[in-house]
């Protein structure tokens, strides 16, 4: 990108009230996921209150049955849910593009048989095959979580870019740096890469917030992470010790609205960015 | 036209083909021994019963044949409709256990899946470029898919469950009562029925509202709206051939949802103790019940490559591009 047309893209993006606000909502999350720990000298399970007390001056969201703090494992789950987030979704966007780019170039064979791949594992419901991999699982990590993740929820992403590749694939300036003799993959990454650098950061926030839910419905079901917490975790214990009935309401709220502001505001922020990149967008 | 659904069937094909191999090999290739933890978890003391279980256990999956063989017995046991004993439900057969559970989960999936297709398109097309319509749906629509399913049917088991008291929070009919065709029971039926469908359609509505409003401002810019503007013709008429044109790739994405919507129904399921598969999956984790969750995976795979066929076949009735043979997506 020209340095012109990038004063032009922050000039837009400062003023797109979506990608702002988005983007304040995940940085204060991160923020609060980053240095929240560090404000508790105990562990978020440990049990250092009074049973069940609601939110007060001295827990800001209350105890769980167990005394546990409940603002403790919040910031902590939050700092789980990052993680996982930003793994699971850069693990997949990689092999995405991986694939999207070969097929896409590629073309012939190399594509029928990424193609019929990608459409096979687009077809199996990853929640239900990860389901069954972290059952036999003795030992869960937020690791190992990312990495089942990324290796179910690509296939869209690499569907995607597959299409644009293509698109681009006959372009002249591409035809030019491969007339020079300029290798594939160095092809892939100079000239096609770059000409949808949008299109590419756009498909991993949206994979960033699809992991972040998966591990969420993962976790809640009981095969999350078996040490740590998470919010997804939070859930699944509020729900575990019927939280519900005992009218628990700062056990289960905070976890799920943490969830929601995340990715509610990466889908914001993503609707934003394609309008900052994408001129016909820019209305009312 | 037969090309078409013969890439889609081989597709089909060797995705289940596939779908049985994970089933087979996640047993045999993971880390940790399916049959010691179900050994531990039986909590036997004298030991010669041990080894009679461990013989036991060992058989049922083969694991004392050569691999080749043991993957050639579970396609044969699989054909036969063979998916092994439930543990937790000893000894029910998991197809039996399954069985009963998949008329709940189907209940539940198919009238939130199409209601909330069909009612978040509409409303979508009908927001986009409202001003104000879109300035409140759009929010609205973003929360409402960002939030996960199961969160959403906590609260709502919470606010109109136990705090309103208005509907029951656990299980699809009262615990006093037994299936009957009676109205009684049907009541039952519908009032359990109601906040586990309410929730998996609010999150679904919202993605379909969103993704609609997006494709009809794109199918505004389009060369034949610009024309058929220049006619005069109406602005009903031309939202209706946008209409028409955007719902091609909502097809398509309920096609890609499926899986999401799958997933989403079995952890509302588990809010709700709905007795579908999303409990039996609860139940089976919780009790290593191997069998069961294999099984109940199988069967889910199957269901969503049917749903997927004829998401397919729906598409060659909207898209009239693939029945002359000429392209278009999918």
């Amino acid at each position: 990108m020209r340095s012109g047309e990038r004063n032009e893209a922050l000039h837009f993006a400062l003023r797109n009230r979506k990608l702002v606000a988005g983007t304040i909502i995940v940085a204060v999350l991160l923020v609060a996921g980053l240095a929240g720990p560090m404000l508790f000298d105990h562990a978020p399970n440990d049990y250092v209150g009074p049973s069940m007390a609601p939110p007060s001056g001295e827990f800001w969201f209350g105890t769980t049955t167990f005394g546990q703090d409940v603002f403790a494992q919040f910031v902590y789950g939050l700092r789980s849910t990052f993680l996982v987030g930003v793994l699971g979704g850069v693990l997949a966007a990689v092999v995405g593009m991986v694939v999207g780019f070969v097929a896409g170039y590629r073309g012939g064979w190399a594509d029928e048989l990424l193609t019929m791949l990608t459409n096979i594992v687009l077809v199996l419901p990853a929640l239900v095959v990860l389901l069954i991999v972290n059952a036999y699982l003795g030992v869960r990590s937020i690791g190992v979580q990312a990495l089942f993740i990324g290796l179910t929820s690509w296939p869209w992403a690499a569907r995607a870019i597959r299409a644009q590749t293509f698109s681009l694939r006959s372009r002249d300036f591409v035809d030019l740096a491969r007339l020079s003799g300029v290798r594939t993959p160095r092809i892939i990454l100079r000239e096609i890469a770059p000409n949808m650098s949008s299109y590419l950061f756009l498909t991993f926030i949206l994979l960033f917030g699809s992991s972040i839910l998966i591990a969420a419905s993962l976790d809640f079901i009981g095969l999350g992470p078996t040490e740590g917490v998470s919010l997804g975790l939070m859930l699944n214990n509020a729900a575990r010790w019927s939280a519900l009935q005992l009218g628990l309401w700062w056990w289960f709220i905070p976890p799920g609205a943490g969830i929601t502001a995340i990715v509610g505001a990466l889908y914001v922020m993503n609707v934003g960015l394609d309008e900052v990149f994408n001129p016909k967008l820019r209305e009312m | 036209m037969r090309r078409y659904f013969g890439r889609k069937l081989l597709i089909y094909g060797l995705t289940f083909f596939v779908a049985v191999t994970i089933n087979w090999m996640i047993p045999r290739f993971m880390p940790g021994d399916p049959v010691q933890s179900m050994l531990s978890r039986a909590n036997v003391a004298q030991p010669a019963a041990v080894e009679a279980m461990r013989a036991h256990y060992t058989a049922m999956f083969g694991f004392d044949l050569p691999l080749w063989q043991q993957y050639l017995n579970f396609w044969g046991s699989l054909l036969k409709g063979d998916l092994g004993i439930s543990i937790w439900l000893f000894p029910t057969p998991v197809s039996d256990v399954i069985i009963r559970a998949v008329p709940y989960t189907l209940g539940l999936l198919i009238p939130s899946i199409l209601l909330s297709w069909f009612a978040g398109n509409r409303f979508g097309a009908f927001a986009a470029r409202r001003k104000w319509l879109d300035n409140t749906v759009l929010p609205v629509g973003y929360v409402l898919t960002a939030t996960p399913y199961m969160w959403l049917a906590i609260l709502l088991a919470w606010a109109l469950g136990i705090v309103a008291g208005v509907f029951p929070v656990a299980g699809a009919y009262g615990f006093d009562l037994r299936p009957s065709l009676s109205w009684e029971f049907l009541g039952s039926l519908a009032q359990h029925w109601f906040l586990p469908f309410a929730s998996l359609f609010l999150v679904a509505f919202g993605g379909w509202a969103i993704g609609m409003r997006n494709m009809i401002i794109y199918e505004l810019e389009a060369d034949y709206v610009d024309y058929l503007r220049a006619l005069g013709a109406p602005a009903r008429l031309v939202r209706r051939y946008a209409f028409r044109n955007a719902i091609l790739p909502q097809v398509t994405g309920l096609a890609l949802q499926l899986g999401v919507l799958v997933a989403g129904a079995l952890v509302t399921e588990i809010v709700f103790s709905y007795p579908g598969l999303g409990h039996l999956i609860l139940q089976a984790i919780q009790n290593q019940d191997f069998f069961l969750l294999q099984g109940t995976f199988l069967f889910i795979v199957i269901g969503v490559l049917i749903a997927n066929f004829v998401i397919d076949i729906a598409y060659v009735l909207v898209d009239p591009r693939t029945r002359t043979g000429m392209g278009g997506a999918a």
